[in-house]
């Protein structure tokens, strides 16, 4: 489709866009391929002397070792899989269900967007982090239950933008000629709505990727992540534990900068799209496109004889 | 005169005006938007008959209503004799449905807007920038007549964009409809109303969002459309000039009623309501030496909540009496074919 | 004297590619004070880059190449920034397209007059200016104390006659409206086009009336300038141009412009569409939708300017050759 290649071309030159784009893929790549390339494999056995615990950044041990002996970098490495998996996964659900409470709210308004929306607004007003600690520990821990408390709580955001967008929509002449030549319901949302919105939505998805990376390190740092796994979170929780009264720094460091380097790759990313794709931010809707046909690029021309003389 | 396609009879449509908690502690009355307030009128088949009226005359309304997209509060419409508004949702009774052959709500409903087709009035608007041409054809085929042949298809798609002017239609098909002109993408839109062979075309100022260069082609394509495949056109418009180089027969509303209705070029040149005439004096005309006799009426068409007393257009018009802010005139006829709903103009046979 | 002249006037834009697209080419006109000009062609043309170079307010993309615009004798394009400042609003003035729509939407119509008089420093006192607002309202024909309404208060022939007070606020020679009747129902734009003719009498004010639609400049246009593809079609006054139109351009516009007093008669259209300013034809702007072109010659080699008779110019090649055409 020639808007997707359009947007590509725009995005690719924001330098801001680049530059998170590369930070991801570097993460992301960290995340894949990085337990090959680790040096150890932290989830091994290792006989430690009571030296090697904290040990600082040696020529083995890049960024030294954590309280239990093991290498930080290695830990580094394969605790990017956790937050990824957490931020992607969750970002993807709390979009699909946003998406779809969105749509049903704004598109049928009445009763329906009643009821979601109290929902919604109850869901928002409730504070995110302590709702999360209650569900968690009486719940259980656990990867999916993460997950799931992440999404519980984010999908609220998506569906309040994908209602207002909606309703915008639904009210544009081309969605009532649709209408009017007797499109049905699941149609016209399919064909004449969603295409409009998800641009929006996926802008959203990817700041939301972020937030829940930041959730799941929060949960674990407090403690509640799953003690099996290694996140940065859990890095995080036994360094504060542990490695500061030893002003152990590699310990402590390494996983903050890198929860801030994902961070900040998703946001210049997703500030990059939404500039790209947020029809609010847009001002073309400010000058009439036919004034513009005569300043406009060249495009493929359709006129020139074939233009009818009725 | 064989029987008309489309009949209205007596077509109210009030919209309540929302009352607050306030309104009702002081027991305020219940506004209503009276946007039809009793309009009765017919069209015969292969008719092309121009619906004039400024903003808040009620034209618009007035097309949603014979569309089906709203219900009237009052009043009935019928369209190829059956009762249009229950045939839209899909509610007619066993008898009507075995004349039409269909029995579902949604076949009902699917029937009816093969039918009445219309189209829109902003050429950037009507068409989703995301859909090719080819899909923008192709969708009203799809809905009604799912399953239906790729070479079929094709076949009504191309026949429906050629006869719009948008010849070859493979040059058309790929485009998206910002890469087309104003004038072009008027022409998918007909088009596409057109692929469904309806019986009723409703063009909501088709041309007043064009340059006027390129207008006259399209009422040509309009009026072509009628000739050839005989289908009746109902065209909404403020602008009487061009009603006039195209319609057969004309009816100008004011807030919400009828007040004048004839042949399109007898209305024109010998007008009988002074809302109508005031209407032809003020059209702009390419001649400079016409200045002078224009009636320009004062303040705007009231607020359709609250109509003035007897006759409605009495505030503003430049011959009104003391008779007329008491008495509401009802749409007499006023000659052969002419209709007017005026106390004092000519032609009228009334008891004085 | 004349109040607006506009001597060689040449705009062009810059693209993302960094293209030069000539919008206006080589324009020429003047206004005696008091007189209206209605400035005529289709979308495109280049009409509305005109009247933003006269107040210099082209977008960043926008450069005026050549040419001078003088106000009253003074050469706008010369001075700084800072004097044209001073200029703007004050000596000439302008009514945007869609203005009626850009009001504020949460200040009251008269606090808006007011801050136009105030920022001016026409009147520095409050009260002062308040009145003045008044003034101004009743003057287009708002009672003033509609002027303590908010702008969604109004219909939109009343928001555009409350435009029109703004710009006239601080007295202006030149007023430059553009489209100032589309979108407004056909007994409005009457109205307004009423309203401009009288203050234009009462105020002795020039006006720029720029548009797509003849009828209105038959109204009240003096004289008429019709653009194509940013080149003068045709100069004229108003009688001569509607009577005895020369450009084959404006004879097909006159065409297609239907005429209520017969109504049912023959309408054209023009076939094709305006040129695309990175693709400007070598010869004659029009020629490729001229049915009387020329062969070998329009396509090839601008039109001169041809003087038709006093006050009647029209650029085209079939004038040189003293071919008549109705």
């Amino acid at each position: 489709m020639n808007t997707k290649d359009k947007i590509w071309r725009a995005f690719i030159r924001k330098p801001m866009a680049l530059v998170g784009l590369g930070m991801l893929l570097v993460v992301i790549l960290m995340a894949v391929i990085g337990p090959f390339f680790a040096p150890y494999d932290p989830n091994q056995r290792v006989d430690v002397q009571p030296s090697d615990i904290l040990a600082p950044p040696d020529a083995q041990h890049w960024l030294g070792r954590d309280d239990a002996g093991k290498d930080v970098l290695s830990l580094l490495i394969y605790g990017a899989r956790v937050s990824l998996i957490v931020g992607f996964v969750s970002a993807f659900f709390s979009m699909l269900i946003g998406t779809v409470v969105g749509l049903a709210a704004g598109y049928f308004g009445g009763r329906v967007n009643n009821i979601l929306m109290r929902i919604t607004d109850f869901l928002m007003v409730i504070p995110d982090l302590p709702l999360m600690l209650v569900i968690v520990s009486v719940w259980g821990r656990g990867l999916w239950k993460i997950i799931f408390v992440i999404v519980l709580l984010h999908w609220t955001y998506t569906a309040r933008l994908v209602r207002s967008q909606v309703i915008s929509i639904k009210e544009r002449q081309y969605v009532m000629r649709a209408r009017s030549m007797g499109a049905s319901d699941v149609r016209i949302i399919t064909k004449h709505i969603l295409p409009q919105v998800l641009p929006l939505i996926f802008a959203q998805a990817v700041l939301d990727i972020s937030s829940s990376i930041i959730a799941e390190s929060t949960l674990s740092f407090l403690g509640l992540g799953d003690p099996t796994l290694i996140s940065w979170g859990m890095m995080l929780n036994f360094a504060f534990e542990r490695a500061i009264s030893r002003m152990a720094w590699w310990f402590l460091l390494p996983p903050g900068i890198a929860i801030v380097w994902v961070s900040l790759s998703i946001i210049l990313i997703g500030n990059a799209l939404e500039e790209l794709l947020n029809p609010r931010l847009k001002t073309h809707h400010l000058f009439d496109p036919r004034r513009m046909i005569a300043i406009q690029a060249p495009v493929e021309s359709a006129h020139s004889e074939s233009e009818a003389t009725g | 005169m064989t029987k008309p396609i489309l009949e209205v009879k007596d077509l109210y449509k009030y919209f309540p005006v929302a009352h607050s908690m306030m309104d009702k502690i002081l027991r305020r009355p219940h506004l209503e938007v009276k946007a039809l307030d009793g309009v009765s009128f017919s069209v015969g088949k292969a008719e092309i008959v121009a619906l004039v009226g400024e903003s808040g005359s009620g034209k618009t309304t007035l097309s949603l209503n014979i569309l089906g997209l709203q219900s009237p509060t009052r009043g009935e419409a019928f369209f190829n004799d059956l009762p249009l508004g229950k045939w839209a949702v899909g509610k007619l009774d066993q008898k009507d449905r075995r004349r039409i052959g269909v029995k579902s709500r949604r076949s009902q409903t699917l029937a009816f807007r093969r039918r009445a087709q219309m189209i829109f009035q902003d050429p950037y608007e009507s068409l989703n920038p995301r859909q090719s041409i080819w899909e923008i054809m192709a969708e009203p085929l799809e809905i009604h007549f799912p399953g239906i042949r790729e070479d079929v298809k094709e076949r009504k798609v191309r026949s429906a964009l050629e006869d719009c002017g948008l010849t070859p239609a493979e040059h058309f098909w790929d485009r998206y409809p910002d890469e087309l002109s104003g004038g072009q993408r008027q022409r998918v839109v007909i088009a596409s109303a057109l692929v469904l062979e309806p019986d009723l075309l409703l063009a909501d100022e088709p041309v007043s969002m064009l340059d006027v260069s390129i207008r006259a082609d399209i009422l040509t394509l309009l009026r072509t459309i009628r000739d050839v495949r005989g289908v009746t056109i109902l065209y909404t418009t403020h602008d009487l000039a061009t009603a006039g180089y195209f319609t057969d027969r004309m009816i100008v509303m004011y807030l919400g009623r009828i007040v004048e209705e004839g042949p399109t070029i007898e209305v024109l040149t010998s007008p009988k309501h002074p809302y109508t005439q005031a209407l032809v004096s003020v059209a702009p005309a390419p001649n400079p030496r016409k200045r002078k006799q224009r009636v320009i009426l004062k303040g705007e068409l009231p607020n359709a909540v609250q109509i003035p007393s007897g006759c409605r257009f009495h505030p503003r018009c430049p011959i009104a009496q003391e008779r007329c802010k008491q008495e509401d005139p009802s749409l007499t006829d006023a000659g052969p074919n002419r209709r007017v709903a005026c106390l004092f103009a000519e032609g009228i046979k009334r008891n004085e | 004297m004349n109040s607006l002249e506009v001597k060689n006037l040449s705009v062009e834009y810059l693209n993302e590619k960094g293209d030069h697209l000539i919008a206006v080419e080589n324009l020429s006109f003047s206004i005696p004070q008091g007189k209206s000009l209605g400035l005529v062609g289709e979308s495109g043309c280049g009409k509305t880059t005109v009247m933003l170079s006269l107040m210099r307010l082209l977008p960043e993309a926008g450069r005026i190449t050549s040419g001078q615009v003088f106000l009253n004798g003074l050469d706008l394009m010369r001075i700084s920034e800072k004097e044209i400042q001073k200029i703007r609003w004050k000596e000439i003035a302008m009514v945007f397209q869609g203005a009626m729509n850009a009001l504020n939407p949460v200040r009251t119509v008269e606090s808006q007059i007011v801050e136009a008089l105030m920022v001016h420093e026409i009147l520095s006192s409050k009260a002062d200016a308040t009145k003045r607002a008044g003034e101004l309202l009743e003057l287009v024909g708002i009672p003033s104390k509609r002027g303590k309404q908010y702008p969604f208060q109004f219909s939109g022939g009343m928001r555009q006659r409350a435009v029109i007070a703004m710009a006239l606020s601080c007295s202006p020679k030149v007023l430059i409206a553009d489209e100032p009747t589309t979108a407004l129902d056909v007994m409005v734009q009457a109205q307004i086009t009423d309203l401009l003719q009288r203050l234009q009498k009462e105020m002795n004010l020039s006006l720029v009336l720029v548009t797509h639609d003849l009828g209105v400049v038959a109204e009240i246009c003096d004289d008429v300038l019709v653009m194509y593809g940013g080149v003068m079609a045709e100069h004229a006054d108003s009688d001569s141009l509607f009577n005895r139109a020369s450009h084959p351009y404006t004879q097909r516009l006159l065409q297609a412009f239907p005429d209520i007093a017969n109504p049912g008669s023959k309408l054209a259209s023009i076939p094709g569409v305006p040129p695309r300013l990175n693709a400007l034809p070598p010869g004659c702007r029009f020629e490729p939708r001229c049915d009387l072109r020329i062969a070998g010659l329009c396509e090839k080699i601008q039109p001169p300017v041809i003087q038709i008779s006093e006050g009647h110019s029209a650029s085209c090649h079939l004038l040189a050759r003293g071919d008549q055409h109705d």
